[in-house]
């Protein structure tokens, strides 16, 4: 009974810990544990959830933990598998939050991220035009995601209002549309 | 209260998060930075260089380490700093993953429903415009220096292009590119610290 949890744990563990990049990096190695050397979930299964862990709102990574879990061993299974996804990210994240107040003002530090601070910028453009391609944005709907970025750049409209109109939009359209 | 606020203001942030960790630095960054401003956004850049560049998902980083400084800026205890960034990363997975639970006894029912097929339709549109969003938003003189012929902002600009193709047409890694950007810039400013 306890050995389930801890297989969980030490499985998501060491999911969370080898892969960087964010969630969606996460996948190939999740699936290889998962499906191929656990047999937790088909193939199909594995697929389908991945499809609404993308879907739903969240974190990526902990909702396919907390699916997981929950198959297998109920609510506990799905606290221990998010706890072990989460544990080593949040440890490296605490130890460099606290090594970096102490050199905040080191010339190497500060010069480190005088050069990062626009690849950062970059790395978050980028899937910009990944997504579009993902989410089939064409010349006919790409007002919208134009917009819902004016709308918060530059007005100051909170994106938690553009995703409720957006989801209540699509999900009236919809409706309309079936009828 | 600083852990009350984060908690309610992380537990907005996960509900509300479509599409992953890029859409969730939008809403991260619009409520730490701009609603609350427990953090300036040169803070909030480097708080997403380094979640970028260690292993998990990104939003979980993202809210460690932003519930991490904004307890720290409020110049309370490390200790305390350390209890922010547990409560605001507990409180962005909570109602992401009762909802998650909840959803997968129901939706077996309601899988082929149009309306939720256009609705999650919608909401991917959308949160393309949400991620370009946080992207603009960083676009400052903090980020790149100021604009003009300096040293600075032509060596920005330069790294923002090459890391920019390279995500997009090598898929580079983001470690190995902020690592690279961060080298570049310990190399560029220690020799010309004046820029």
């Amino acid at each position: 009974m306890m050995a389930k949890y801890c297989e969980l744990f030490y499985t998501f563990f060491k999911i969370g810990t080898f892969t960087v990049g964010g969630g969606y990096a996460m996948i190939p190695l999740m699936e290889r544990e998962v499906v191929e050397r656990h047999g937790w979930l088909t193939r199909e299964e594995f697929l389908d959830q991945v499809a609404l862990s993308q879907a739903m709102p969240g974190v990526f990574a902990v909702n396919m933990a907390a699916v997981v879990g929950h198959k297998l061993r109920g609510v506990g299974g799905s606290v221990a598998s998010i706890a072990g996804n989460i544990a080593m990210p949040i440890v490296f994240i605490l130890l460099l939050a606290v090594a970096f107040s102490h050199f905040r003002d080191n010339k190497v530090v500060e010069g480190f991220f005088l050069g990062v601070r626009p690849a950062v910028v970059a790395l978050i453009a980028a899937p910009v035009f990944t997504l579009a391609k993902a989410a089939k944005v064409t010349w006919s709907n790409c007002w919208t995601p134009v917009a819902a970025a004016v709308l918060i750049w530059l007005l100051g409209v909170s994106p938690v209002v553009i995703v409720l109109v957006a989801g209540m939009a699509g999900f009236v359209y919809g409706k309309i549309k079936k009828h | 209260m600083i852990f009350l606020e984060l908690f309610i203001t992380f537990l907005k942030i996960g509900i509300f998060t479509f599409g992953g960790g890029y859409s969730m630095i939008a809403l991260i960054q619009d409520e730490v930075v701009a609603r609350h401003g427990w953090m300036t956004s040169q803070e909030f850049t480097d708080i997403l260089a380094v979640s970028q560049m260690t292993p998990g998902p990104i939003g979980i980083n993202t809210a460690t380490y932003a519930g991490y400084t904004a307890v720290a800026n409020a110049g309370l205890p490390a200790w305390q700093a350390v209890a922010g960034s547990l409560i605001a990363s507990l409180a962005v997975v909570l109602l992401p993953v009762v909802l998650i639970l909840a959803v997968n006894r129901v939706l077996s029912r309601h899988k082929d429903s149009p309306a939720v097929a256009t609705m999650f339709r919608c909401l991917r549109v959308a949160v393309v415009g949400l991620i370009a969003a946080a992207a603009l938003t960083l676009m400052t003189a903090d980020s790149f220096g100021h604009f003009g012929m300096n040293l600075r902002f032509v060596a920005s600009v330069v790294l923002f292009g090459v890391v920019f193709a390279l995500t997009i047409k090598r898929k580079v890694s983001p470690v190995v590119l902020i690592l690279a950007s961060g080298a570049v810039g310990i190399l560029l400013y220690t020799l010309f610290p004046q820029a």
